[in-house]
């Protein structure tokens, strides 16, 4: 590996909401940019790349938006790059921005990650009919809720560990106030009795719609450390990258439990020498759309044996006061602009270890992991960030 | 920096429409040929890239499909980008550079053939002041166009001779869609499509996919007789707003043509991806290409253009022209956006 | 992150709402803009017309269900067959070329209940989603499952498929209308996985 030190030293998100009314797409990413840049004590001059993504296109009607935002993201002159993976997106294009530094190749790269998903109808932008396809009229959660089912099957969990991550991940984001979903009221009887949409999945244990946009800051080794002293907050070191991908549908695929989430953890960690990550990793931020994913992935992800990652979630051990916090923003569940969620996972990590998570920061934050996933459970991106230089 | 070279190639015999196929069956023949030309399989390749784009295939998340053609099993490190497939492979010339692989298998692809493409590629401009007023991507073409020859810049018949020159040189390439052209004087003759563009000042609309495979030092070697360095690579953007802007130009090539040190030493040829005659001539202004110069020695992309596919091409040309021994030093450019609004400018070199 | 920032109003949903809205789209927000006529939204109308192909396997795959047969396909040198192919074993990355009938039999893999129905072509709430695999194929179809109550389906469970009458069937999916139980010993659910 001959790959240069990179850092976050800067990281701007948006207020999400069901609609940002009040700004236009321009508007929301710049609001995001100007947080992160302020964060870094650094301005758009001073940028050398900007790299940006989204999921579909059809969610805000622009095709290859980028091109019409290059004014707006400050991009006129400079390297503006556009990645779509999926669900993963936001995860993926952090990674990218990474790349940006670690070849050598830039010094300071803004990554910005968003979707204004009010501006269409995004259950139809995800699936209007095509000719000669399966036409599945259950809707997104109908495609995913066979596998939670599949998945309590083989574990033997309680029917009610999904309605215990959703209500830790509900609480948590009352102390983030950039959260969409701001629910005080919300308790267990609440959870439980909201609507059966996709049995198991209640209306409660999914994701919100949002408009929303984050954005990083990514610097080499010597201007990480300029920001860093202008700034006074640490940097969040890249210790590791990864992304994997699968076919959608293949024989020997298990979607509930995929092994390209199962390898590119072992990579990442492998690039961040870890090996208990249990022990060695200090929090997580986890792609957590539906409940049940959050013991899913705590399988997948190496930090539970098969079958028994439930026993993480009702123990309490992913709570804020547990032993390996989950998703402390709130996560996914209550914050879903679908091509910024991936990079929401990889900033949270990321402030958590600079130590600027405000009311959900957990104390003495030194590695986290960032994890996003998309498509039919088959592409992810994930990284390791860590107060020490790597 | 590493050195990398495209060391494969493989492209589409190109057609204006491939009905009898979905993409992956299209693209499956490509990526599985550019591994069997230097008999590799996708175990031997470290990083995977893509470029595609869901407005042409009308259907999101379209390039997941594709993925198929790959043989992604077991799990694969992979990416896409909604551009064009030049800009994957700058993704993995970055991921190489890093130290993150030292192969790389790239392609990008097109199916533009189910929906009207110049109407689509409206959708790609700022929907609150010139979405709405649904101009295609040959209406937008022609105000360039008119723009070059009202300053002086191009002459109807300057486009003509491209035209000409390029559909000539297309009947040596086997994967050409449009190969042969009547005289320039005919031509001229032509009615206008969309005053001052003729038909032939226009790039055909095409169902294609190209794949190359990118490696470091001595993987490199291994795989090609006479790699295709890639000795500098840098993109860049202009403006969106093109009333507010010089649209006889396109700054950002020429920014990146520097930043890629194609000054640094001779050019013998050239890929440039000019979808309509004139804007030729503006990227030669940009890049100062000299009538010494060989453009678009395979046709460019007036004599195929599968969209998201057509920069990559362009780097496959010029890097196979390396390759053969043919020439020693050229450049590829790809472009993205409406009237060159984005632009990508790599210098190949061969050993001498 | 400092003082922090203002933030516009907050769209938060009550809570455990019906999702009655959810996926539409919801109304918009905008700040008084101190006197001047608010915008409140652009319409902007993008009409597309594309003209679909289904392409080589999904069209002898459409032919075959017109037929009333699942017709699944296998690459050379594979051993495993898909259904519907696209074209390609996607495991190794060639194309499907010897077509191999499958079911009409199958299997549950597995399922979720549904009560809330997307599309015109959904039956009504409460019905099940499942991955249904034809018997002599290596990957589910997606399909409802009718003709039993829903609490009682399990995964494992064998299945038929409920066809249209011969005189209306097209090339399409819609040819099997749903799927309904048929009276076989349950497959053991750790066989069918890898197969979902």
């Amino acid at each position: 590996m001959n790959a240069e030190r990179v850092a976050v030293v800067g990281i701007g998100q948006t207020k999400y909401a069901s609609v940002r009314g009040d700004v236009s797409l321009p508007g929301l990413l710049r609001e995001a940019a100007y947080r992160a840049l302020e964060d870094a004590r650094l301005t758009m001059d001073d940028i050398d790349a900007i790299v940006v993504g989204k999921a579909p296109d059809f969610f805000e009607g622009i095709m290859m938006p980028e091109t019409y935002l290059a004014e707006a993201l400050g991009a006129v002159g400079k390297p503006l790059f556009r990645v779509h993976t999926a669900g993963s997106v936001g995860g993926s294009t952090a990674i990218v921005a990474a790349s940006h530094v670690e070849s050598g190749v830039h010094e300071r790269v803004l990554t910005i990650g968003w979707q204004q998903q009010s501006v269409s109808e995004a259950m139809w932008a995800l699936s209007f009919p095509i000719p000669f396809q399966q036409q599945l009229v259950a809707g997104a959660g109908g495609y995913f809720a066979p596998f939670i089912r599949e998945y309590i099957r083989r574990s033997g969990a309680p029917d009610d560990i999904g309605i215990l991550v959703a209500l830790k991940d509900r609480l948590n984001a009352l102390k983030n106030p950039y959260a969409h979903l701001h629910e005080p009221e919300i308790t267990y009887d609440s959870i439980k009795e909201s609507f059966m949409l996709w049995e198991p999945i209640r209306y409660s244990e999914t994701c919100p719609s949002s408009d929303g946009a984050i954005a990083m800051v990514l610097a080499g080794e010597q201007a990480a450390e300029a920001s860093a002293a202008a700034s006074g907050v640490r940097p969040a070191w890249v210790h590791g990258t990864a992304m994997r991908s699968e076919p959608a549908t293949a024989s020997g695929r298990d979607q509930v439990s995929p092994r390209a989430g199962i390898d590119c953890a072992a990579d990442v960690y492998s690039q961040a020498g870890i090996v208990d990550p249990v022990a060695e990793i200090d929090m997580v931020e986890m792609y957590v759309p539906f409940s049940w994913y959050e013991p899913m992935w705590l399988e997948n992800l190496g930090f539970a044996p098969e079958g028994e990652g439930w026993k993480m979630t009702e123990q309490g051990r992913t709570a804020l006061d547990g032993d390996l916090p989950v998703n402390c923003s709130g996560g996914v569940l209550s914050t879903n602009p679908i091509g910024a969620s991936g990079m929401i996972r990889f900033g949270e990590a990321a402030m958590q270890v600079r130590g600027q998570a405000g009311d959900h920061q957990i104390d003495g934050v030194e590695t986290a992991l960032g994890h996003a996933y998309g498509g039919a459970a088959q592409f992810f991106a994930m990284w390791v960030v860590g107060s020490e230089k790597p | 920096m590493r050195d990398v070279a495209i060391v494969s190639v493989a492209q589409s015999e190109h057609r204006r429409a491939v009905p009898e196929l979905n993409e992956v069956e299209m693209v499956q023949p490509i990526i599985q040929g550019v591994l069997e030309q230097i008999g590799a399989g996708i175990s031997e390749i470290d990083f995977t890239c893509s470029g595609s784009s869901d407005y042409l295939a009308g259907q999101a998340f379209s390039f997941v499909m594709t993925l198929d053609a790959v043989g992604a099993w077991p799990p694969i490190a992979e990416s896409h980008v909604e551009m064009d497939g030049a800009w994957a492979l700058y993704e993995a010339w970055l991921k190489i550079q890093a130290g993150h692989a030292d192969t790389a298998l790239v392609y990008g692809y097109s199916k533009a053939s189910p929906g009207d493409l110049p109407r689509v590629l409206s959708r790609q401009l700022d929907p609150y002041y010139y979405g709405p007023l649904w101009p295609d991507s040959v209406a937008l073409a022609g105000l360039q166009a008119r723009s070059m020859l009202d300053a002086g810049a191009i002459t109807e018949a300057e486009m003509a001779e491209i035209a000409h020159r390029s559909r000539t040189a297309a009947e040596s390439n086997p994967h050409a869609q449009l190969k042969g052209s009547p005289p320039v004087e005919e031509l001229l003759g032509a009615p206008y499509v969309s005053d001052p563009l003729r038909r032939h000042d226009c790039a055909p609309i095409t169902d294609g996919a190209v794949a190359v495979v990118l490696a470091a030092g001595d993987r490199a070697r291994e795989w090609s007789q006479r790699p295709a360095w890639i000795r500098g690579i840098d993109h860049r953007v202009d403006s969106h707003n093109f009333g507010a802007r010089d649209i006889t130009r396109a700054p950002s090539a020429g920014l990146a043509a520097r930043r890629a040190g194609l000054g640094d030493g001779p050019v013998q040829v050239a890929e440039l991806c000019a979808p309509f005659t004139h804007q030729e001539k503006i990227l030669r202004n940009e890049l100062g290409l000299g009538d010494e110069v060989v453009v678009n020695p395979s046709g460019g992309a007036l004599s195929a253009n599968p969209v998201m596919g057509a920069g990559l091409i362009r780097l496959g040309e010029v890097a196979n022209r390396i390759s053969a021994g043919e020439f020693d030093r050229g450049v590829a450019h790809a472009t993205s956006g409406h009237l060159l609004q984005q632009n990508l400018i790599t210098v190949l070199e061969g050993d001498s | 992150m400092g003082s922090g920032p203002t933030f516009a109003q907050d769209a938060d949903r009550s809570v455990s709402a019906m999702p009655e809205g959810l996926w539409g789209q919801p109304e918009v927000n905008v700040p008084d803009g101190g006197g001047t006529e608010q915008v409140r939204r652009v319409t902007v109308p993008a009409t597309m017309v594309y003209d679909y192909t289904p392409g080589a396997a999904p069209t002898r795959f459409l032919r075959g269900l017109q037929e009333g047969r699942i017709l699944g396909e296998r690459a050379e040198g594979g051993t495993d067959v898909y259904v519907p192919s696209r074209g390609m074993d996607p495991v190794l990355g060639r194309a499907t070329t010897e077509s191999v009938e499958v079911g009409p039999k199958a299997t549950i893999t597995t399922f979720c209940v549904v009560h809330i129905g997307f599309g015109e072509n959904a039956p009504p709430p409460p019905f099940v989603s499942a991955l249904i695999l034809p018997d002599g194929a290596a990957v589910s179809l997606y399909g409802t499952v009718l003709g039993i109550d829903h609490t009682e389906v399990r995964i494992g469970m064998r299945v038929r498929p409920v066809w249209k009458d011969p005189a209306e069937r097209t090339t399409s999916f819609e040819n099997i209308t749903h799927w309904e139980p048929i009276d076989e010993p349950d497959v053991s659910a750790e066989e069918l996985k890898g197969h979902m």
